[in-house]
């Protein structure tokens, strides 16, 4: 028996120290990630079956996840579509301010979440810069469920142009190239050639801004007006029901919200695995 | 002849109506989403002049929060990062089972709503948590107190650093680390002047990184501080209370302040970036 195969757990090695950093590191994840939200699990069982089941389907619960899951939704799909279109321009086309705009995007990353939400609030209220203009067209954006969906499209922006940039810019020229020469018209090679191979990367940051919008706080919570069973995230129950002191009803609201991540995650990780099987690379 | 050129439509790209369509809609996306809300944050700030503008700084509730939102970052940063290099250096140079489900374990935080995030630690450090009573027994504060703040934080930045490094040590393999130990150096050594060169930068990215959503925390940090001003107040805490109070002026320019740090950082990443690319392993940027 050779000592490759040899091997049951570690692979054996030469370079020294992998006891004390995978140690510091598995020690370091416990106690920070993983013992705290096993905490969480093991005080929503606690709460026994019926009461969990009666606060997880309490109507205001339900009506601030509806909230929650149905503005993410949308402000993903619209992340997708002007995602795409932003991937698009920055990678096929030059004009002037190109690399400014492309520096820019992770904005949202890099900006507070709560100067994001004071400044998209002023903004698009019906007094400020932007809200000023459409609400003579009857347009609220502000206070109603719809300034949900502008701030999460802002923090979800940068998700879908930088997983498709990377594989855009790596698309084979030549496969446009023999499209066009078979005939191909060009909305046909778009349609055809291009986007496919595109479609695992598109979905990968529709899933990251979904997710990242769901639980989403500091940039939703100033626009939103937060009337309860309109404009209430699941996000913000939670600390209402917190100031409460209402530690069961925050714990079976933040349960879900955890269940939530976690599909969203797997999700992601299926997305990557397709696209590993049918394209040959995650992206 | 040019206006012969023009007519031509090239098989393999888009007419020029329609990238001109594309570039504008792309550009009016950004304008409104991105451009407007950064500079309405200076507008706003400087609405009352200068003046107006220092008041706001100078006011030793936000002179507190600013130094709270340092201390925080100072003691988070360095202990994501030193955990980062642990992690990817046990990752990225060995190899061992289940590998890939430990990554996944350490990109869980970024998956998790912030709030959550808060919530889980006031479930165990809270008065009411696990832990609350023996805490209070002997009189060590956590939850609405700085080390609650600290590990709020510390959970939200858990990624960064190591998710940086983990790809790019593992595309980098181990033989130079294998070269200098068979030429004597101590494991240490080996670390210190073959590994850490290698990932310098992209070492500084992830602190970069790191340290922009320390400073940056809202919804974790909401949860556990208590507010408390002077005491427990953070920069975006303060905004916050600002905001709530129509002390917008003040509200806004304290948000300059960290508008500015968000533009610091991405100066430097896109610096970073452009400059060592190459160093900066791919797939960065989803967080």
């Amino acid at each position: 028996m050779t000592v490759a195969d040899s091997w049951t757990w570690k692979r054996p090695s030469v370079i020294p120290g992998f006891g004390i950093t995978f140690g510091f590191s598995m020690a370091y994840l416990s106690l920070i990630v993983l013992i705290p939200l096993g905490a969480l699990i093991v005080r929503s069982a606690s709460l026994g079956w019926d009461e969990y089941w009666r606060l997880a389907l309490d109507p205001r619960t339900l009506a601030a996840l509806r909230t929650s899951f149905g503005a993410s939704l949308i402000a993903a799909a619209i992340n997708a579509v002007f995602g795409l279109i932003l991937a698009w321009v920055l990678v096929r086309y030059r004009f002037a301010g190109k690399s400014v705009i492309d520096a820019m995007i992770d904005l949202p990353f890099a900006l507070p979440t709560a100067v994001a939400g004071i400044a998209l609030s002023a903004l698009y209220a019906p007094t400020g810069w932007f809200g000023a203009l459409v609400e003579p067209l009857g347009i609220t954006i502000a206070y109603t469920p719809a300034g949900i969906v502008v701030a999460l499209v802002f923090v979800g922006l940068p998700f879908v142009v930088r997983t498709v940039q990377p594989v855009l810019a790596d698309l084979d020229r030549e496969l446009e190239e023999a499209a066009a020469t078979l005939g191909a018209r060009r909305l046909q090679t778009i349609f055809r050639v291009i986007l496919p191979p595109l479609v695992p990367a598109i979905l990968t940051g529709f899933a990251l801004a979904l997710a990242r919008a769901i639980g989403e706080y500091g940039s939703v919570i100033f626009i939103a007006g937060n009337l309860p069973y309109v404009s209430e995230i699941a996000p913000l129950l939670i600390v209402i029901r917190l100031e409460e002191f209402n530690y069961a009803a925050a714990t079976a609201v933040a349960s879900m919200m955890l269940a939530i991540s976690f599909t969203m995650l797997l999700l992601i990780n299926l997305i990557q695995a397709w696209s590993r099987r049918r394209f040959g690379h995650a992206v | 002849m040019p206006s012969e050129r023009r007519r031509v439509e090239l098989p393999t790209s888009e007419s020029a109506a329609v990238r001109m369509l594309l570039i504008a809609i792309a550009v009016l996306f950004f304008g409104l989403f991105l451009v407007l809300p950064l500079v309405l944050v200076f507008a706003e700030a400087l609405r009352g002049g200068a003046a107006g503008f220092v008041k706001a700084i100078v006011d030793p509730e936000a002179q507190a929060a600013i130094h709270l939102t340092l201390l925080i970052a100072a003691i988070s940063v360095p202990a994501n990062m030193i955990f980062g290099i642990a992690a990817a250096w046990a990752i990225a140079k060995h190899d061992f089972k289940g590998k890939s489900f430990v990554i996944t374990l350490i990109d869980l935080p970024f998956s998790v709503s912030p709030v959550v995030a808060g919530l889980v630690y006031v479930l165990l450090f809270g008065a009411q948590g696990y832990f609350g009573s023996w805490l209070s027994a002997h009189g060590i504060e956590i939850i609405f107190a700085v080390p609650g703040i600290v590990l709020a934080t510390i959970f939200v930045t858990f990624p960064f650093v190591a998710r940086e490094l983990i790809p790019l040590m593992q595309e980098q393999g181990t033989g130079d680390e294998e070269a200098a130990l068979s030429l004597g150096a101590s494991g240490f050594k080996t670390f210190w002047y073959v590994t850490l060169p290698n990932v310098k930068w992209a070492l500084l990215y992830g602190v970069l990184l790191c340290n922009a959503r320390a400073m940056g925390e809202f919804g974790a940090v909401a949860v556990v501080s208590g507010k408390i001003r002077g005491l427990t107040n953070t920069m975006p805490l303060h905004v916050e209370i600002l905001y709530n109070e129509y002390a917008f002026t003040a509200a806004f320019a304290v948000a300059s302040l960290l508008a500015l740090l968000a533009l610091f950082t991405l100066a430097v990443k896109a610096l970073l970036e452009w400059r060592y690319g190459d160093q900066i392993a791919a797939g960065s940027g989803r967080h």
